[in-house]
């Protein structure tokens, strides 16, 4: 994928408009905005375009595409980035949105947790059902050790240095961190619920070659509680496949339950919510705050069904209204791609 | 048809006639049984779905498929008789079927 920019704090992104969330509906918003001139950037917080098609069900079939009798969500989003290309939105994967404030010349900045900003004079928000993030498994009182010695990701692997490192999961994450994080780890323990692992045949084999020459211990088990205080563990209750409790010894914890969807620092950008989903008018789909939309599964409004279908018929209408806010002098004719040479021009097919 | 009892994580029990074919997670969802989330909407994508079956009927389920297996990894407390029931298919062999809801989704 071309356009992937890792933006650093020093340069600032200008666009037309800003889509929040690179699922089918973000995407398809690129395509109705470039029918109408406005450039976009999509910024999404996974590592690549798709959303929940591409993470959660990226070989499951969808039936309800119209003109698709049937299309995997892999299928989907590539024929999507493929319509969307004559475009040339700018890509910002990687990157969970923050901050949004409004600069004096009405456009709005956006902020990144990897400190790149935005300025655009439409923001759209399509984040589906909000970012994914490491999914907290639902062990007592694990909130209070969160940060000190409960982490769901490694950013630094000297903070595991010379720690009873406790790695629980039997995916890829949790395989390759017991691999990279044995060396410096006083010890390291995999604990798993069954002898079978979902990560990829390389490292598990050699993860049992370093259970076998006793450098790492593997549990069969599931995590119970947590003992220790002041935020730092000592032991970990496991309760092993018999149903008897152990102790395991870990300072340092890394859980690998997979990922779940939260909205985020979205929430506290002033919008109205109702239960978590942003209010939307459905004539343009724009949110309480002029000049930001939100639209597939991510907004609600009375009848609102979560269907992709539905999420291409909101990009469409908000490209319309969101063309009169990003460029109010211009001159707007309805057109068709099957018969506008103008459009197809843009489209790049003629 | 088959009818089909939950207990919920509030301790009720919950009887639903379910029609062949559906999931035991949407017949869940539509009678509004609590403690099932079903967050991934029944693609075996996440595992909030999460039952106990009771051992009567343990055989007649039958067991899971592998990918069902990888996301029950996820789950909390899982036991020799955990199901995602959005990929427990209803039909007339599990008339009395009962499922029980865990404490809480993973």
């Amino acid at each position: 994928m071309n356009d992937t920019t890792a933006a650093t704090a020093s340069e600032v992104i200008e666009k037309d408009v800003l889509i929040i969330g690179a699922g089918p509906v973000g995407l398809f918003a690129v395509f109705e905005l470039g029918l109408l001139d406005l450039k976009a950037a999509v910024i999404d917080i996974l590592d690549r375009p798709g959303g929940q098609c591409a993470e959660l069900y990226p070989e499951k079939p969808i039936y309800d595409i119209p003109g698709f009798p049937v299309v995997t969500g892999q299928g989907l989003v590539d024929n999507l980035l493929k319509q969307v290309g004559p475009f040339k939105p700018s890509y910002h994967f990687g990157h969970m949105v923050e901050s949004l404030q409004r600069d004096p010349d009405g456009r709005f900045r956006l902020t990144t947790d990897r400190g790149a900003v935005f300025l655009a004079k439409v923001v759209v928000i399509a984040a589906g059902g909000g970012s994914f993030q490491p999914k907290r498994p639902p062990v007592p009182g694990i909130e209070g050790y969160e940060g000190t010695s409960v982490h769901y990701a490694v950013r630094r692997m000297e903070d595991f240095r010379d720690h009873d490192v406790l790695i629980v999961g039997g995916g890829d994450s949790a395989l390759d961190w017991t691999l990279n994080l044995q060396p410096l780890a006083k010890s390291l323990t995999l604990l798993h619920r069954r002898d079978e692992f979902r990560a990829a045949p390389d490292s598990v084999n050699k993860m049992r070659e370093l259970v076998d020459s006793g450098k790492v211990k593997l549990v069969f088990g599931q995590v119970a509680g947590l003992r220790g205080d002041a935020g730092q563990t000592t032991h970990a209750v496991v309760k092993d496949k018999d149903g008897k409790e152990i102790e395991l010894s870990a300072s340092r914890i890394l859980p690998f339950f997979g990922l779940t969807m939260k909205l985020g620092p979205i929430a506290q950008w002033g919008i109205n919510l109702t239960e978590n989903l942003i209010s939307v008018d459905t004539a343009r789909f724009e949110t309480s705050e002029r000049g930001i939309f939100a639209i597939g599964d991510i907004n609600t409004y009375p009848g609102k069904l979560k269907l992709i279908l539905s999420g291409f018929h909101e990009a469409a209408l908000m490209a319309q209204a969101a063309v009169r806010i990003a460029a109010p002098d211009k001159k707007i004719v309805f057109q068709y791609t099957t018969s506008s040479s103008n459009l197809q021009k843009k489209l790049g097919v003629i | 048809m088959a009818k089909i009892t939950y207990i919920g994580n509030d301790g009720q029990r919950y009887e639903v006639e379910a029609e062949n074919g559906s999931t035991v997670m949407e017949n869940a969802i539509r009678n509004g049984v609590p403690g099932i989330e079903a967050e991934c909407g029944g693609a075996c994508a996440c595992a909030t779905c999460h039952v106990y079956v009771d051992e009567a009927f343990k055989e007649a389920v039958g067991e899971p498929e592998p990918m069902e297996e990888d996301m029950l990894d996820f789950a909390f407390d899982v036991r020799p008789n955990s199901r995602l029931s959005c990929q427990i298919r209803v039909r007339d062999e599990l008339d009395g079927l009962v499922v029980t809801v865990p404490e809480r989704q993973g």
